[in-house]
């Protein structure tokens, strides 16, 4: 039962991701990489993992989604024309990778399956203010600096653009 | 006192990017500069550098766990060192106050992510810092936002990001197998099980993807695009500092200190950097753009220091990392050089110059000086390092790598060669008669840097004692 609902969120952030892919605004897009993101961490807390879920929730759903958002509303929207020859060419492009996706899903499995990995036991007992402060300081402050990054590059490349 | 090195830029890009705009804009060239100058004097002050405590008391709130090596202190020195030439050429290309602030901002993210990618003792922490240099880069080679740099950057965003998806990759598998992330822990798991079947895989996958971000042969589409599209100072930071740091430095510490030597590990990093030096030559010398060629070469010569590494023996590291530092120096001086000959002459291809040594001697001395230390000719600080790694090669049985190293050493010379002819020698055209040497921001890196190879090159034979890593 447990496994059969963990499957089931799979295939949701699975669609979520071809979603993104697919669609044809940019908007659209940031959106539904947002909501892969979810649920995503939806799959971390039923794997025990609390930590990284809040992390994937408040850092890829939240900041990185905002980040997206707002470069977005700096670029110039494409024409209908345009929109729909993007569209014909992506579909070329991407026609045969929902195929891909779900042979490559089947064969992962399988291999697991034969070779009866253990999984490592899951990290429960330190609070998550001695993981963060304690245990991974300086990737905290990395991640600091790469949002920071982040709003630099959106500032850098496309404010002066959007003043045009 | 090492944590300082990555919290004091932390800090100084926070500050400048308080209230106060119009006076951090003043202040940011020169805290930038006090910045890099710090670090070299820290490094090259060994008594304050390893007291392990820090003067300015922040290793009492944020104390991490950090790498204090020979290693790590040379590659803090070339940090230093490249970043202060970067942002003197920056001062010299760039002219808007508020271009040049923004271009420092995003300098200071590249120093907080090299200091921390030679530091970090932790291989998840050494994929954040790549990661946090990476995107610094990114936004660097778009700089100007010309539709050749949009492309480069494009480019490169995308083959570095595959090279994180196999690097995170790498890491979830060593995780797996060993538990822990820091070094110490992943070295000691691999040596108790060594039949472990994900091992290989997972080592194969991290040097695929650090062969990307060396942009070594066939991961090498991004780099002449991206290194020749850049700003002149990128360039400098790009070539001198930031492949070696990502990729050579990288796989010099993972293979010595974590992964260890085997079989598979030095055939591939002797193959991938035997044929990066050849390809790279081959490719220079059919280069008319300066920095293409510039950017070709340093294919070539970082091939080098994975020959050295892949050697596998003490003899081939020191050779490897002593020509880690010699490239940083001369192919920063070469780049120095290009942007002076750029901003003057106005052009890049060198089938349009001819004969501005005579208008511009100070950058045709210092560009001869750094090509033939790249060729490898004595008495020159690459000579020194290619001899090394030529006879670790040769003592170590591998003769053709050896082969191999003494051929790229040879059309190095040519495309250098080349390259003086086609824009330094002969007479001058007319165009050019007007033109004069560079200003004072890029005479005084030129020179610093030249007298940096021929100094560690004379002095290098009469070092009784080398350093251990």
């Amino acid at each position: 039962m447990v496994i059969t609902v963990d499957i089931i969120i799979l295939i949701f952030m699975i669609l979520g991701a071809l979603w993104a892919v697919m669609t044809r605004s940019l908007l659209r897009s940031a959106i539904a990489l947002a909501f892969t993101s979810a649920v995503l961490s939806v799959l971390m807390f039923k794997l025990n993992a609390p930590l990284a879920a809040v992390f994937e929730l408040s850092v890829c759903t939240g900041l990185i989604s905002v980040l997206f958002i707002s470069t977005i509303s700096l670029t110039h929207p494409l024409t209908w024309e345009e929109i729909f020859q993007h569209m014909r060419e992506r579909h070329k492009r991407f026609k045969y990778l929902p195929f891909i996706i779900v042979a490559v899903g089947i064969g992962l499995s399988m291999v697991s399956v034969k070779l009866n990995l253990p999984l490592p036991a899951p990290e429960t007992n330190n609070d998550m203010r001695i993981v963060l402060w304690n245990l991974r300081r300086l990737d905290v402050i990395g991640q600091v600096v790469i949002l920071l990054c982040g709003v630099f590059g959106v500032v850098i490349l496309f404010k002066d653009e959007d003043k045009k | 006192m090492l944590s300082g090195l990555i919290l004091l830029p932390f800090f100084s890009l926070i500050i400048l990017n308080l209230p106060f705009r119009a006076l951090m804009r003043r202040l940011s060239f020169g805290l930038f500069q006090c910045l890099a100058l710090a670090q070299i004097i820290l490094v090259l002050s060994p008594s304050v550098f390893l007291s392990g405590s820090s003067s300015f008391g922040v290793d009492r709130f944020f104390k991490f766990n950090l790498i204090n090596d020979n290693l790590t202190r040379l590659m803090l020195l070339c940090i230093g060192m490249v970043l202060l030439v970067t942002v003197f050429v920056c001062r010299y290309t760039i002219k808007g106050p508020s271009e040049r602030f923004n271009f420092i901002n995003l300098l200071l993210i590249a120093l907080i992510g090299t200091n921390g990618v030679v530091m970090a003792n932790d291989i998840f922490s050494l994929f954040v810092f790549m990661e946090i240099t990476a995107v610094a880069s990114f936004i660097l080679v778009a700089f100007h936002k010309k539709a050749d740099a949009l492309e480069a950057a494009f480019k490169y965003i995308i083959l570095s990001e595959f090279a994180a998806v196999l690097m995170l990759t790498a890491i979830a598998l060593l995780l797996f197998i060993c538990g822990s992330a820091s070094f110490p822990a992943i070295n000691a798991a691999l040596k108790n099980s060594p039949q472990n079947f994900l091992i290989m895989p997972a080592i194969g996958i991290f040097l695929c993807g650090l062969f990307v971000k060396a942009g070594l042969v066939p991961f090498h589409a991004w780099l002449p695009d991206a290194h020749s599209a850049a700003p002149a100072a990128v360039s400098v930071f790009l070539s001198g500092l930031q492949i070696k740091i990502l990729g050579a430095y990288t796989a010099i510490r993972l293979v010595t200190s974590v992964f260890g030597y085997s079989r598979p590990v030095t055939q591939i990093l002797m193959l991938v950097g035997s044929v990066s030096i050849i390809f790279g030559g081959l490719a220079a010398l059919r280069q008319s753009d300066f920095k293409r060629m510039l950017a070709y070469s340093s294919i070539s010569q970082v091939g080098y220091i994975f020959l050295g590494l892949g050697s596998g023996s003490a003899l081939g590291l020191l050779g490897a990392v002593f020509h880690l530092f010699n490239h940083a120096v001369f192919k920063s001086l070469l780049f120095v050089n290009a942007a002076a000959v750029e901003a003057q002459a106005g052009t890049r291809d060198m089938d349009k110059m001819s004969g501005l040594a005579a208008r511009m001697p100070l950058t045709g001395l210092t560009s001869l000086l750094a090509g033939l230390s790249a060729a490898g000719v004595p008495p020159l600080a690459g000579f020194w390092s290619k001899l090394i790694i030529v006879a670790a090669l040769w003592i170590s049985g591998h003769y053709v790598y050896a082969f191999a190293a003494v051929l790229g050493s040879l059309i190095t010379l040519a495309y250098i060669l080349s390259l003086q002819r086609r824009v330094f020698f002969g007479k001058i055209k007319a165009e050019f008669q007007e033109v004069k040497e560079a200003g004072f921001a890029l005479a005084l890196p030129a020179l610093v840097l030249a007298a940096i190879t021929v100094a560690v090159g004379i002095i290098f034979p009469f070092l009784a004692q080398m350093p251990k890593f």
